[in-house]
Formats: structure tokens, sequence, C-alpha cells
């Protein structure tokens, strides 16, 4: 692999897993907040 | 808000570290992997110690708060110590052309992940969320002495089998390489506290959530009881 | 504090003593293992001549794992625990009472493995002094590091599997300096083996001192 190709390799999995984990939590925030009343939701 | 200046200095990041700054003397191109290796570190680092501070406030002042803290910075901090081997492997296999080396930093960064997926078990493993903030805290607190002493033995281990060290480039990075260096820390910092704020906000939910599961419960049995 | 570890320790080793599963079961393991190791390697004598320190220790840390699960599955049972809790005794001295106790099974433990490495692999023991102070600070320590995190794990439903993912990583620097000890010792080289031997130390005072002043919150929760 060039030099090209382990740097590529190295910022795609990083921007992949930040990515996929922003998106868990986002998405299972937004599930739980739907199933909490309102004034649940706010924790400040 | 934060998210969009988070995601714009991400962008930035990656513009300066792929295509702006000048390729180095020694390292060639494979210095822009240590644009994220180093700011990802950091950012474990800096979580790392938040599971401690979180850990000591919760014994010494049953905080419930502190509790959700540490444990969501303790999930991130798995997170990115995984990513940190990860981008620290693929830079191994660049300049090493090995992707596993039994060098000090990296054994210890890998014990320090497995400690940390022992936190987050203990934390996984009990309901009661009384008990479960105790343990996870002593857990957490055990966390740096462990992390300290692992580190010390495993030096000493290495330095003890292995005559010649590894060869590890410090070039003095200048100019536009240093500003791309300190500019991917402070994005690491701003991601890692976006990061935090969600991940804080749904262990509170989840806590919430578990509480009012209880009362409803509760409310049920008594409207049974009362009919 | 040391009256009531005494009282500990020694109702612990009671049970034992009456229970004989240490003596029935987790012995024949230890020993097991040791086979095990030879028909994994090889039975040619080199090998596990060179990997005996390394060897030696894995066993002692896989029958200690099963020594503190032994130690508090007696309490778990018939609410133990609770009856401990109510004792009025100091968490602390309950603390090193257990301690104590699971140190002197692996202690006696590690005697007969001695015996077995020397028989089966053929090693000779040298540096007397060197193997006998470390065995006993590394027991120590995980002696210490174990009543500690069994206790963590002594009221959670998984804790078969939570206790060694807890307390193996933690252990890794104890079978890090015990082996480099041991094998400073069995080398002729014991000047090597006793800064080893200091971070063991270092390791058994870290766990004792917090296994002291925590274990008390942790029995209220469990």
């Amino acid at each position: 692999m060039s030099q090209w190709g382990y740097v590529l390799l190295g910022w795609l999995l990083t921007v992949a897993v930040v990515v996929t984990y922003a998106a868990v939590i986002i998405v299972r925030g937004r599930a739980l907040s739907r199933r909490l009343p309102p004034e649940d939701r706010r924790w400040m | 808000m934060l998210g969009a200046v988070t995601l714009a200095a991400v962008a930035v990041l990656a513009l300066l570290a792929l295509v702006a700054s000048p390729d180095d003397v020694e390292l060639g191109d494979t210095v822009r992997l240590l644009y994220v290796h180093v700011p990802v570190v950091t950012a474990a680092y800096l979580c790392i110690l938040l599971v401690t501070v979180g850990s000591m406030l919760v014994l010494w002042r049953k905080s419930p708060w502190w509790d959700l803290v540490a444990s969501s910075a303790a999930e991130l901090a798995a997170l990115l110590t995984a990513l940190t081997l990860l981008t620290g492997s693929v830079w191994g296999a660049s300049t090493w052309g090995t992707w596993w080396e039994w060098d000090p930093r990296l054994t210890s960064t890998a014990m320090l992940f497995l400690l940390l997926l022992g936190y987050l078990a203990v934390r996984r493993a009990t309901v009661d969320h009384r008990a479960r903030a105790k343990r996870s805290a002593i857990v957490g607190l055990l966390l740096l002495p462990n992390v300290v002493i692992v580190n010390r033995s495993v030096e000493w281990w290495r330095s003890l089998h292995q005559s010649a060290t590894l060869f590890r480039p410090d070039p003095a990075i200048e100019g536009l390489q240093l500003f791309t260096l300190v500019f991917g820390i402070g994005t690491a910092l701003l991601l890692t506290v976006w990061l935090l704020l969600h991940r804080f906000r749904l262990a509170w939910m989840q806590d919430r959530f578990d509480e009012r599961g209880l009362e409803d419960a509760l409310a049920a049995r008594r409207a049974e009881a009362a009919s | 504090m040391f009256r009531d570890a005494a009282l500990i320790a020694a109702k612990d080793l009671r049970v034992e003593a009456r229970s004989r599963v240490v003596l029935n079961q987790v012995v024949p393991f230890a020993l097991l293992v040791l086979l095990l190791f030879a028909f994994a390697l090889d039975p040619d004598r080199g090998v596990l001549h060179r990997a005996t320190p390394g060897l030696y220790w894995m066993t002692v840390l896989f029958t200690g794992l099963l020594a503190v699960q032994r130690a508090f599955a007696v309490e778990a049972s018939d609410g133990v625990i609770d009856s401990l809790r109510l004792s009025g005794l100091d968490p602390g001295g309950i603390y090193l009472g257990k301690t104590a106790a699971v140190a002197l099974q692996l202690v006696a433990l590690e005697v007969l493995l001695a015996v077995g490495v020397a028989v089966l692999y053929g090693t000779r023991l040298n540096g007397w002094w060197l193997l006998v102070v470390t065995s006993l600070v590394a027991t120590a320590g995980i002696a210490a590091a174990g009543t500690l995190y069994g206790v963590l794990a002594v009221g959670v439903r998984v804790r078969e599997t939570l206790l060694p993912l807890l307390l193996l990583p933690v252990l890794a620097p104890v079978l890090i300096a015990s082996t480099r000890a041991f094998e400073a010792a069995l080398g002729d080289t014991p000047a090597e083996g006793w800064r080893w031997v200091g971070l063991l130390a270092v390791f058994s005072l870290v766990y004792l001192a917090a296994g002291i002043f925590g274990f008390g919150s942790l029995m209220e929760e469990s």
C-alpha cells in the first residue's frame, strides 16, 4: 500500500467510527425522548 | 450550534491535514496520520481524567450527576482509545512495516482499553442505580493507578528485553504542520464536548425513564389493589 | 481491625477445611493446567524449562481467580453477607481477613505448583530467597486486588464472567513482575529481580489501602 493508502485508511476509519457513534447516540436519544414526558426531557 | 461548529472544524481540519499542510521531510505523507492520531489520544486522556474526577466526586459528594458524566466519559474514552490503537496501528504499518509492535506505549494503551471495558461491564451488569454509581466509582477511581502501574511494568519489561528501541522520529514540527496539529487537538476537544453532551443527555434520560418505569409500575399495582 | 481480620480469616479457613472445595477441585485444576501447558507446547523440556516462570504464574493467576470466586460464593449463599454487614465488624477488618484467607490458600497452592514444575518441567529452582519473597509479595497483591474486585462482583448476576474481565487486566502487572523476578532468580541474576519485587510491593500496598477504605461502602450496596 502506498503512503496515501495508509493515510486514507486511518482517516476513514476514524471518521466512520465517530460518525457511527454520534448517529447511534442521537437516534437513541430521539427515541427515548419521545417516550418521556416533556418535563423530563431536558437536563438543564 | 456546537454541533455545527464542530462539523465545520472537522472539515477545516481535514482540508488542512490532507491537502494544505506540506508532507514531512522524514515521514513523507504519513505525517498526515498524526493529525488525527495525536488529537484522538489527547481527547481520550481528557475523558479518562474526567472519569477519575467524576468517580472521586461520586464517592465524596454522592452526586448522581457526576456519575453520569463519568460513565459517559468512560464510554467515549473506550471508543477513543480503540481509535488510538487503530490509527496508531495504521501508522505503525506505514512506517515500521508491522501492524503491532510490543512497544510499551502500544501495550499499555491496549491494557487501558481493556480496563475501560471492565468499567463499562460493571455498569451494564448492575441494575440498581445507587449500587451502580458506587461500584463504578471505585472501579473508575482505580483506573488511574492501574494505568500507571501497567505502564511502569510494561516499560520495564520492554526495556529489559529489547536492546534496540524502535525508530521513533521526533521531527521538530513548525509552521503549518504545527498549526494543523494544534488545530486538530482543538477540534478533537470540541468533538469530545459535543459527543459528551449528547451521551450525557442520553444517560440522563435513560435514568429518568428507568425511574418513571418503576413509578408507573407502582402506580399500576396500587390501582390494581384499590379496585 | 486486625482482631476482626483474624476472626474472618479463621472463619473462611474453617469453612474451607470443612468443605474442601479448594483441595478437591482447585488444586487438581491447577495441576491439570500444568499438564495442559505441556500438551500445548511440547513435551520437549527445553521449551517448558524456559517458559516455566510464565507458565507458573499463569497457573497461579487462573487458580487465584477460582479461589477469589470461591471466597465470595461462600458469602453469597444464605444471605451470609447480610449477617456480615450486621455483625458490627470493621469493614476494613473483614476485607483484610478475606484477603489473608485467600492469600494463605494461594501460598499453599504455590508450594504445590513449585513442586509440580520442578518434577514435570524439570526446572531447577535456584535463588530460593528471591523466589520466596516474590511469591509472598505477589500473592498478597493477587489476593488484595482479587478480594476488592470480588466483592464488587458479588451482587451481580453475571459475576462468573465479570470477575475475570475486571481482574485479569488489573493483575497483568503482577504477572509481568513476578514472571521477570522468577526468571531472574532461576537464571542466577537475582539483582535484576529485586526491582520487580519493589513493583509488586507497591501494587500490593495500593490495593490493600484501596480495599481497606473502599470495602465498607461496597459491602453496603451489594
